[in-house]
Order: structure tokens, then sequence, then C-alpha cells
């Protein structure tokens, strides 16, 4: 079986049989990244382009080195030293990019749909690493494979995501591909922050984090995306904290074996205490280590697709 | 010159005459009448054909000044020509700005030159259409504007639009308000919904139209000066006016064709030839505008033609300009979606198309009539055909119609008796 479409944008064009070859492959692809030999030629001779338009440090990275345990060509296209800073429109500089031979385009870009725009205008492979506040494919794959991982099976999971819903790629691609894969999606945000409709995905609101949390198996908390705040939508990150967000307390109701998620980076004590961020069911440092795995195996299936 | 057009069926806005001949002399109707037979320079055969009086659009962007790389006066009057409309009147955001006499004089004098089409300029409201100084109206009125609008921007100071209304009505000049609140819109790119949430993009409330046309309601009430309303796109906006006017506000209202033909899912995909201001709406919305226009609420139709450059198009959703080109899909599209389908009746869309616009604007326009300008159009309503954005006459083919199955073609459009436009299938001229 193959990938359907040249391009990852999100989640909601992937049909479940391909979310479930993307995080078999990555399962292989997670016992080179833990091995102490990290190189496989599965990429030898294919080029990877990052182009990244906004501030990154975990995606990027892991996609770099996704693509150099393989084998590839990587390199970081920054855009605040390339021709994007004069000027240049996005799809001059994906043409650009393609014609010198990239197999793989990363985009991250802060508008929604940017990726779709570069993928309809290059030859090369376009995968989201994020976009405005659409999606986050890769986020939502890692994010599932790190619960299938404890527990097998992704079908009647009870799934808690708190935080600031209305700006996160990383919630619309959890809770579209969460739903897909049959698991059982709750939300918790303040009102403010909550986008208007978003149940019509598949998730249900729940009006407190108690309610939230109730007897689920996973925990995912979202940051504050104060740099995406164009007008204050909360009086303060001390309210938030209060109100908005998870301490030992309010997140008792969580099944015991629950885990604690976070797409990171974490703003510590406001939308989650450290002793939740370092306790023993955080699994935040494995989400990491498991998005390097995801992302091998998307690079290794798109580039596998024309053979 | 004399013409002579035979055997066509005339709509005016309160009848339809079958079967009735038109003669025109130095560009005005003369006589009209079944079998009449006058000897004449020229006779076009209109037999099958609707006569309707030229259509008259209250809305639209012809680019020039400034904005010549997606339309100049040659090339959207030739647009508008061949969509059938023989008067346009011409938004003031252009570079300069319409806010003084020399633009205003500019537009006249190259419209004289070049355009085959009658144009009439709308002057803005405050300098710059910044919304704080009323602009020289008076001054503009004596030039030629024929109303004032801040289109594209809203006056969001309401004090600032109540001075505007007294001062515009003394010198007779029409106010159109862009009905916006840019507060609520809070920068939003399409309309706020479960849409805008898929699509993961900022989103502009129903509220920010509805807010300021209620605003722009109680201001016509309470200085009982009517006022215009551009461009209505929501369910609420149309129940807002259906009360005033029953309670007696001075207010008129349009629509465009693409808010009673699309909605917000248009816009999927980042779909940018979707994108405009105010954003497509819901199915309730659109339901509503139909209602509206069906009883009266909402007075006519304009085309709010916004030619843009594929470069300001072909680029991430949030970046791409705002609205579409109208004057070649407008009529059709009235037709099939709204005559065909039994809710208005052919007098009906000529008079939100033709008679009405021009009424509201204060033209000697928009009638087929003994004395009056030749400003006629020929259309076959039975001609069905796809339509095809690269063969549109404007300069920009920003339009998500392309591939549309519609009814209703313009055969031919008179401007003062002289033919400006003549569909290539027309043999009877």
């Amino acid at each position: 079986m193959k990938l359907r479409s040249k391009d990852i944008l999100g989640l909601d064009h992937l049909e479940t049989d391909e979310i479930n070859l993307i995080l078999e492959t990555a399962a292989d692809m997670k016992k080179i990244v833990t091995s102490r030999m990290k190189k496989v030629n599965y990429l030898q001779g294919k080029t990877v382009i990052t182009l990244f338009y906004e501030n990154s440090t975990r995606t990027r990275v892991s996609f770099e080195l996704a693509a150099k345990y393989m084998g590839a060509q990587a390199v970081n296209v920054s855009v605040s030293t390339s021709s994007v800073a004069k000027g240049e429109t996005l799809i001059d500089t994906g043409k650009t990019l393609d014609v010198m031979g990239s197999d793989i385009i990363i985009i991250r870009h802060s508008m929604s749909g940017a990726p779709h725009l570069l993928a309809k205008n290059v030859e090369a492979s376009v995968i989201n690493a994020g976009d405005g506040m659409h999606e986050h494919p890769t986020q939502g794959l890692l994010d599932m494979f790190t619960m299938r991982e404890t527990f097998g099976d992704l079908r009647g999971l009870k799934v808690a995501i708190i935080g600031d819903i209305y700006h996160s790629r990383v919630a619309r691609s959890n809770i579209i591909g969460l739903t897909k894969m049959g698991a059982e999606v709750r939300i918790n945000a303040p009102s403010t922050l909550m986008p208007p409709g978003i149940e019509t995905l598949g998730a249900r609101i729940c009006p407190s984090i108690e309610e939230t949390v109730e007897d689920c198996d996973v925990v995912m908390g979202l940051r504050v995306q104060l740099e995406r705040q164009k007008k204050a939508l909360f009086p303060s990150a001390y309210e938030y904290s209060r109100f908005f967000g998870m301490n030992p307390d309010n997140i008792k109701g969580a099944k015991k074996h629950a885990l604690w998620m976070h797409p990171g980076p974490v703003n510590r004590g406001i939308e989650m205490t450290s002793s939740i961020i370092d306790g023993d069911a955080s699994v935040i440092n494995d989400q990491v280590t498991n998005g390097v795995a995801v992302r091998m195996a998307l690079l290794y299936l798109l580039t596998g697709r024309e053979e | 010159m004399r013409l002579l057009i035979t055997h066509g069926t005339i709509v005016h806005a309160d009848r339809i005459e079958k079967d009735m001949n038109i003669y025109i002399e130095n560009g005005k109707v003369v006589m009209m009448g079944q079998n009449i037979e006058r000897e004449a320079d020229q006779v076009i055969d209109a037999k099958g054909l609707y006569i309707l009086p030229g259509l008259v659009d209250a809305h639209c962007h012809l680019r020039d000044p400034g904005f010549e790389y997606k339309e100049d006066i040659a090339s959207g009057t030739r647009s508008a020509a061949k969509g059938g409309f023989t008067s346009v009147a011409c938004m003031p955001n252009t570079n300069p700005v319409v806010d003084n006499v020399s633009v205003v004089n500019y537009i006249i004098e190259k419209a004289q030159k070049e355009a085959v089409v009658n144009v009439y300029p709308i002057g803005a409201i405050t300098k710059g259409q910044e919304g704080h100084e009323l602009a020289e109206m008076g001054s503009m009125k004596h030039a030629g504007i024929i109303a004032v609008s801040d289109d594209g921007k809203p006056v969001m100071s309401g004090a600032v639009m109540k001075k505007a209304l007294i001062y515009a009505h003394q010198f007779g000049l029409p106010v159109i308000s862009h009905c916006e609140d840019l507060d609520l819109a809070d920068g939003g790119c399409m309309n706020e919904g479960v849409t805008s949430t898929i699509m993961g993009l900022r989103g502009i409330p129903s509220i920010a139209e509805d807010v300021m046309v209620s605003r722009e309601l109680l201001l016509a009430e309470y200085t009982g000066i009517p006022i215009h309303l551009a461009h209505v796109s929501t369910k609420t906006s149309v129940e807002l006016i259906r009360q005033a006017k029953e309670r007696g506000v001075k207010v008129t209202a349009e629509t465009c064709p693409h808010y009673f033909t699309l909605t917000e899912k248009a816009c999927l995909g980042y779909n940018t030839l979707a994108k405009m201001n105010p954003p497509l709406r819901t199915d309730d919305d659109v339901k509503a505008i139909k209602e509206g226009l069906r009883d009266g609420t909402l007075d006519i139709i304009a085309t709010d033609h916004a030619p843009h450059h594929n470069d300001e198009k072909n680029v991430e959703f949030e970046k791409a300009l705002n609205g579409i080109v109208g004057f070649e899909t407008a009529l059709a599209l009235t037709y099939t979606t709204l005559v065909d389908k039994g809710i208005l009746s052919l007098s009906q869309m000529v008079e939100k198309l033709s008679t009405k616009p021009a009424q509201i604007l204060g033209l000697d326009k928009g009638t087929v009539a003994c004395g009056k300008d030749a400003d006629l159009i020929l259309v076959d309503f039975d001609n069905e055909y796809t339509i095809d954005v690269s063969g549109f006459a404007s300069k920009s083919k920003n339009s998500p119609y392309d591939g549309y199955k519609v009814k209703g073609r313009v055969m031919a459009t008179l401007v003062s008796g002289k033919a400006v436009y003549t569909h290539t299938a027309f043999k009877g001229l």
C-alpha cells in the first residue's frame, strides 16, 4: 500500500488505512531512532528542504534529523536571510526550490492554507509542518503514535484536549485524526478561545477541566499562544492558570493510567503545573522522540510513492 | 441616425409588452408600439429576444486612476457593456481617492473619451476615505458626482456619519454606506463559522455587518434623511431593514449576485476567488437574501465589480485581496438563480437591475420610454451556456463562476441608440 497524495497537507485528507500505514511504518523507524547506529540509506540521493516562515526548534530539528538519519540531503531555508525577506512570493520561492531538485519541501507558515498553495505550484511533495490555525498533521500523527504505543489501539480511547483551542492547529489535527481513528475527543477552553462550530469536527465541548478529564485515557494540554493573540482573549496569565490551567486537584478524575501530553513548548505553571509536566505519567519527552520516527515514516513513504 | 428595432418583447419594471417595435432617433426613443413602421437607417430584428432598459450598476470599481493594471475606464466599461450595463456608478477608492474635484474631472473627462457606457463617479464621504473629515461633497457634486460613499471602508464614527448624511442631503447626494464594524470584523478574512474554524482562518462575524446596519438605520430614522446600504449579505441585516422599512425609515438596500448564489463553502480549499468583503455567508443567509429580494426589502442588485490582478489572488488566502469581477455574470446569474426559479418575475429583475438603481442615484435612466435615452439591451434568456472567464472583456478574470452553467445572454447593448456591444452570434444587427 502507498500514500494516495503526493503531499501531506492535513489529517483531513488522509484515510484511516493511510494513517495506519504511517503509524506502523513509524514503529519500525523508532527502532532506528533509538538504536546506537542511527543511519539507514532509505533516502540516499533525495533532497529534503525545510522552509520555515515561523520560528520553531523541535519541529524543524525533528524533520532535519529524520531526513539525515535516512541519508537524505537536508537543507534549511531560513526565511529571515533568504529572498523571502526581499519580498519574494511563496509561489516563486517554492518554484525556485523545486527546480533545484528538491524531492520534499517541508513548510511552516503563519497563514492557513499556505502549504496547499505551495503544493499546487511545485512538483515536489509538500509536508505541512503547521499552517496558521489550520493543521499540524505531523504533530497529530506523532500524538496518535504515542497513544498507540501505550494502548495498542486508538478505538474507544477517551482523549481530553485542554487549552487554547481557537489558535491551535495541534488541536484541529488531533481532533480530526483521533475522531477518524475511533477515539472519543473532549475539549475544554476559556470560552473566548473556543472556535465556533468546532464540535462539527467530532469533538465534544465540556464546561470544566474536571468534567473534561473524567475517566480519560489521555489528557493533552495546549500551549497558550501568546504570540498569536492579536487581542487579549483572557485577562491575564494569572487568571488563566487559576481557572483554565491543569493542576493536581482538578485532574484527579482522569484514569489512573492516563497519559499526560503537551505539544510544547510549555508555559510552565500556566497551562499545566510543573508537577504534571515532570510527573511519571507525562510522555512529553516520548512525544518528541516519536516525532522523529513519524517524520521519518512520512519522508520514507512519500519518496517511495513513485517506485 | 435613425434606428428601428422590430418584434421584440419589452420588459418594463411594471409590465411586459410583446411584439414591439421601437423607433430611435438621435439617441432617444421616439416611438414605441406594435406594427409601427418608420423609415430608418438601420433595422434591428429582435424577434425572439427581450428588450430591457440598459442595466444600471449602483456599485462598481473601475480602478481608474491608480490601478489601471486591474481595470481602466476603457476596459471596465467594455466589460459593463458586455454584461448589459449601460450606466455604471464607480466607487471612489481609487488612487488618489475621489475626494476632490480634480479626480472627479479626471474620471469624467476620461470617460468622455474612452468609455462605451455612461460613467457616474461616486465621491468619497471623508477625505482620503479615512473616516474623519468630510470631503468636499458640494464641489464634487458640481463636478459631476452622483452620490457619496467610503465603500471598501466603513465610516466608523457615528458622529461623522451623522454629519455626512445631513451635509450630503443638502446637496441632494445619496449616501451609500459600506456597513462593517471593523472592531467586530477584527481582521478576519472570511465569514466566521464552522467553515472558518475548519480552515483555521480568522472569521468576520455576521454581526460586524448587522451592528453597522442597525446604526445606519437609526441614523436615517433620527435625521429623517435617506440612506442606501451597500452589499447586504446577512439574514439579520435583511430582517433589520425589513423592520425599519415597516416603520417608515427611508432606507434602500442592495445585494450582489454572489450573496444569493454562493456560500462560505466556496472558500474551501483556500479558494481566493471566493474571498470578498462582506464575506460569503451561509445557506440561511442566502435564503434570507432571496426572500429579501422577493418581498422588496432589498431594492436592487449591484455587481460590486471588483477587478484584481491574478498576482493579487494567487497568494495565501489571508493575503489575497477582496472582491470579484461582476459585470459579465450579474444578469445571467440573476436570471438563472432568481427568475428561472420563480423567485422574481422578469419585471422585478428589471426593476432591481435597472429602474430602481437609477431612481436611487437620481439618474434619468432605467426605463424604455418615449423621450428617454435609447439605452437598451437585447437579451436571449433561452440561451444556455457555460461561463468562461477567459473570454471576459474585463482586464481581470477573478471570478468564482468559471465553468458555471447559466441562462441568459446579452446579444446587443445600445447606449443612446449606438450599439456598443454585439454578441458574435447575433445576426439581427
